[in-house]
Order: C-alpha cells, then structure tokens, then sequence
C-alpha cells in the first residue's frame, strides 16, 4: 500500500481524529499540544499534497474505492491545493499564538473543549476544499460553521454571545440556501458530484431550475463569505471572539465560502447557463465595490482595533470578488492571489492583535497609546502586515493588487473608475492604519515612564515569522501566482 | 389543474417563506430559533418530495418481483444528515440563548441592544 495515495483523505481524518482526542486530554497545556501536533501534521500534508499538485498530478480520491458518481469523491486541483495551505497554515500559525492567549481568554477546565472545536473546524474547512461531491460540501460546512460558534462563543466579553447568535442565524440561512440549490439541481440531474452535476445540466431541457439553484448557491455562499451587504455578522463576531480565533477565521473562514461559490458558478453553472458570465459579472461587481468603498470608509471611523480590521476584512472580500466578477484571466487569477496573500497580511495583523493583548490594557485606540515603545517588536510585526494590507511595495499585498489594477485597466472605460476605486479604499486603508500607528507610537506617556515589555517569546517568534513571509511572497511572488493562474485556467475553461 | 399537480412545492415555498419571515421579523430569540427551524423544515419537505416516482413503492429489493417500481432512497438519505444538521444548529442555538439570558436577564433582541 502506497502512502502517499491516500494523503488527500489524511488530511480530513487527521483534524477529524483527533478532535475527541484532545477533548479526552485535561491536564494542562495537552489539549493544546495535540491540536498543534495534529496542525502541524495536516500542515505536512496539505505541502505534500501542494508538492503533487505542482508537479502536474490530478488528485482524485475514491472513498472506500466506490467509483463516482454512486461514491463520494475527493479531488485536488491547483485551487484547493492553495485553499488547503492557507486553511491548515493559517490554523498552525494561529495555535502557536493560541497556547498563551487561549491560557488568558478561557478558563483551563473548557479549554479541552475549546481546541476539540478547533480541530472540527480545521476538519470541516479542509473538507470543503478537499470534496469533490456537493453534499458532502455542505455536511462539512455545518461541521466547520457549528464548531466556529462555539469557538467565537467561548471570547470573554458578554457581547460575543449576542454576536455569535447572529451568525448563527445568518450562517444557517447561507447553508440553508445552498442546501435548497443543491436539491434542485439533483432533482435536474441525479447527481451529487460536481464534475458529473455539470456534465449532466448539459442534458437538461428545462433550465429554469438551474437557474434558481445558481441564485441560491450565490446568494448562500455569499452569506457564508460576507459579501457586502450580507457582511453584518462578521464585524461584532471577529471582534468579541478569543484573539487566536479571531487570527484563524480571518485568515480562512470567509474564503472558503468563496472557494465553493466560485467553483459551484464556474464549474457547474458557467458551461451550462447561457450567459452566465454577464449575470456573475453584474451581480457581483456593485457589491465589490460597495464592499471596497463602503468598508474601507466605516474601517476609519472605528475605534476598537479588532473591529477596524474585521471591515477591512469586508473589503479585502471585496477585492477578490472584483477581480472575480471580471470573468477572465488576468481578473480571476488576481483574485486567487489575494485569497493567498490577505489571508497572509490579515493573519499576521491579528497575530500582532493577540500579542498587544496579551500587555495591552485594551484593544480601544486610546488604550493603545504608547504601544509603540512598550512592545516594539510587535508593533513592528503590525507596521509590516499593515503594509502588506495596504499594498506597499514589497509586501505580499502589492502582487494581487497591481494584478487587480492592471486587469481593470484592461476593462475600458468601467476599468478606471474601478482603479479610482481601487486607489480610494487603499488611501482610506493608509488613513485607518494611521490612527493604529498614531497611538500607538506618539501619544501616551513619555519614553521614560515606559519600560519594555514585549508579549511571550513564543508569540513573538509566531509574529516576525508572519511578517517575514510578508515580505518573502512580496519579493518572490511565484509560488502563489503559479497556483493562482493555474487556478484561474482550470475555473475558466468554458469561459468565453 | 398544473398548479395544483406542484401542491407540495407551494407548500415548501410557503413554509420557506413563514420560517423567514419569523427569523427577520421577531425579537424574541426563542421565536427566532423557531423561524430557522421552520425554514429548515420547509428544506427537508422539498428533498422527500422529489424522491417519490409516480407508481413507486419502498426501495426493497425482492426475490421474484422484476418490474416494480421504486422510490428514489437517496434525497432521503441526504435529508436525514440535513436533520440532523439542523437539530444540532437549534441545539447549539438554544445553548447560546441559555447563556444570553444567564448573562443578560433577558432573551428580547431590543432589549439587549439597549444594554450595551
């Protein structure tokens, strides 16, 4: 038996395993090493599997060897291979901080719990992109959605019980609709799997059911990823979630429900429904736009650091939706891009988050005054994400966005309105970050009255390895932008 | 005559409908909770209609009987696990409204809102 076969079902099961393994492990701090030994390892395999993908192998993945379309079916192309790395890195990164952090957020007795959900989560993420069978996408969305309640719902303040009711309502309605477009299409064609479901719509005659279950499948997943204007629970859920939370769902929560509503539109809708692209196309790039501009400009009256990033966020969706609603090369791949790189800028900042607090009376603007030179080293971490962010030079966030820039130029006339869009979120991103930095570096108290005193060591190292990345995938940018183009070629094959 | 041929189908879509409304319209979280619910439930009608064949019988196979017509076993298999999802989603639902009215004193959406 070849190992290496059976890699892309490991990385399911490992996460999947251990889950009720670290809820049996109470004494201190084990839970904790177990769920970052299990990280670690789907970390492994997601670079493994990442390794087959590059080298030009299909993955395709039998369950239990039942053929397709009666099995259920796994399959790796170059999209979830990226999806699986910033899923299982981003939870990696995320429980390194998550040891001290979690230590000072919640209770020792519930933490066994806490980390059994995060692996629940980590194993219904990394099914989503795994799957290649649509129901089994949305059994693992609820899988991963309903641990993510639980975590978001363990954060210390009272608020985050109101706030995680509201994504639950909202999230089970996301999943609800895809659900009801899932239905349809099986009632069209009687199948599951995604590659048949599109092959099979080509037979049908009746097409107006396929048309309704695009619009739910859209509508749905849209939910999931908080597109403007259905972002509403996604500012007080990130904000009043436990700080390690907060750095592992902004990193990769949203962007998995991107993943499937564009594989769900390009691959399955996109051959089959005459004029699919347009439909896609001017449904979504208003609300890009909106998200881009109207985010960006509440982003800079807020005052709760957490809460600041959380719509950037908002409108960082936005920008990966813009250069999706393109339609063509040069805008989708800019878009893969940017799943890779914001989840790397967001990751770092939130990391940067997690260690403020750990110091840090507050995370409210005034409280972080003096931040500066009370933890250089993190805020440092913070000034590098925050670029990358922005877009500067240098930094991971400059690749998509100067792809984003040039693929709206190549759209005519509508294409400099959005670059003006475009320019205008990213002064009023430069405009937010400076209100961090302004308090954090020059109000407070005076140098002298302040003595360092720089978050855990081990958080530290977490933070300027983030940052670094930052600046490696800004200056070499080849490893994302080959998966992404491959990406974009793959989804867009029966474009016009 | 048409219309009335999809009887079920305007049931799910009317279900559908009264299950949103009361996840938008009501304050109370309980009432919300019962909403989603429904909405869910208005779901599970739509998948166990489109198994049933017209003429079909329970999926079992038989020694000696060949030409029998069966129901289609699979959307009722799929809605089972889509239950179960939505009794854990009102379970953990309702988990959240326990402690909302531990930590808050009440469980009205307004009331909440005025306090923080």
């Amino acid at each position: 038996m070849d190992l290496s076969q059976h890699l892309v079902a490991f990385q399911v099961i490992v996460p999947l395993l251990s889950a009720p393994l670290a809820l049996l492990l109470r004494p201190r701090g084990l839970a904790w090493a177990a769920t970052t030994a299990a990280a670690a390892l789907s970390f492994a395999i997601s670079l493994a599997i990442l390794q087959q993908v590059l080298s030009g192998q299909e993955i395709y993945y039998e369950m239990g060897s039942w053929a397709a379309p009666y099995g259920i079916a796994l399959a790796v192309d170059a999209f979830s291979g990226l999806m699986t790395i910033i899923v299982s890195g981003a939870a990696l990164a995320a429980l390194l901080v998550a040891r001290q952090s979690v230590d000072k957020q919640i209770e020792a007795e519930r933490q066994p719990l806490f980390y059994s959900a995060w692996l629940l989560v980590m194993a219904g993420l990394l099914g989503i992109v795994v799957s290649a069978d649509a129901f089994n996408i949305f059994v693992f969305m609820e899988i991963s959605s309903l641990a993510s309640y639980i975590l978001i719902a363990g954060g210390p303040d009272r608020w985050a019980l109101p706030a995680v009711f509201k994504y639950l309502i909202m999230g089970t309605i996301g999943a609800t609709f895809y659900l009801i477009g899932v239905g349809l299409i099986y009632m069209m064609t009687g199948t599951l799997n995604l590659a048949d479901m599109a092959d099979r719509v080509s037979q049908v005659t009746e097409l107006k059911p396929i048309l309704v279950a695009a619009g739910f499948i859209t509508v749905g997943m849209a939910l999931k990823a908080a597109v403007f204007p259905l972002h509403v629970w996604l500012p007080n859920a990130y904000t009043y979630a436990p700080h390690a939370v907060t750095v592992f769902l902004a990193a990769c929560g949203t962007k998995v429900a991107l993943y499937v509503l564009l594989r769900f539109d390009f691959v399955v809708f996109q051959p089959n429904l005459a004029g699919h692209e347009i439909q896609f196309g001017y449904f979504l790039m208003p609300l890009a736009l909106l998200a881009i501009l109207i985010a960006s400009g509440v982003a800079v009256f807020e005052n709760n650091l957490k809460r600041l990033l959380a719509y950037s966020s908002v409108a960082q969706i936005g920008y990966i939706l813009l250069g999706a609603s393109f339609v063509n090369m040069a805008g989708m791949s800019a878009g893969i891009m940017h799943f890779f790189n914001h989840a790397l800028a967001k990751g770092t900042l939130f990391i940067a988050v997690a260690a403020l607090a750990m110091r840090m009376p507050g995370l409210n603007l005034s409280e972080l005054a003096g931040a500066g030179r009370r933890m250089p080293v993190t805020m440092g971490v913070f000034v590098v994400g925050a670029l990358s962010l922005i877009g500067v030079p240098g930094t991971a966030g400059f690749t998509s966005k100067w792809l984003l820039i040039s693929a709206s130029l190549a759209q005519g006339t509508v294409g400099v309105a959005l670059v003006v869009a475009i320019l205008v979120s990213s002064l009023l991103a430069v405009i937010y970050i400076w209100r961090v930095i302004e308090a954090a570096y020059f109000s407070g108290p005076a140098d002298s009255e302040q003595a360092v005193q720089e978050a855990p060591l081990q958080i530290l190292i977490v933070a300027v390895t983030a940052a670094a990345a930052n600046i490696y995938f800004g200056l070499n940018a080849s490893l994302p932008l080959t998966l992404a183009e491959q990406s974009a070629s793959a989804l867009l094959v029966t474009a016009p | 005559m048409e219309l009335l041929g999809y009887y079920n189908y305007w049931v799910f879509a009317i279900v559908l409908m009264v299950g949103f409304y009361a996840v938008i319209a009501k304050a109370n979280l309980i009432k919300k909770l019962i909403g989603l619910s429904i909405f869910q439930s208005a779901v599970f009608l739509m998948y166990i209609t489109m198994d049933k064949v017209e003429g079909g019988t329970a999926p079992i196979i038989q020694a000696g009987v060949t030409d029998q017509i069966y129901s289609n076993p699979l959307p009722q298999v799929l809605i089972l696990t889509a239950i179960v999802v939505g009794v854990s989603t009102t379970a953990l639902g309702l988990a959240i409204v326990v402690r909302i009215h531990e930590t808050y004193g009440t469980i009205e959406e307004d009331e909440i809102m005025d306090m923080d």
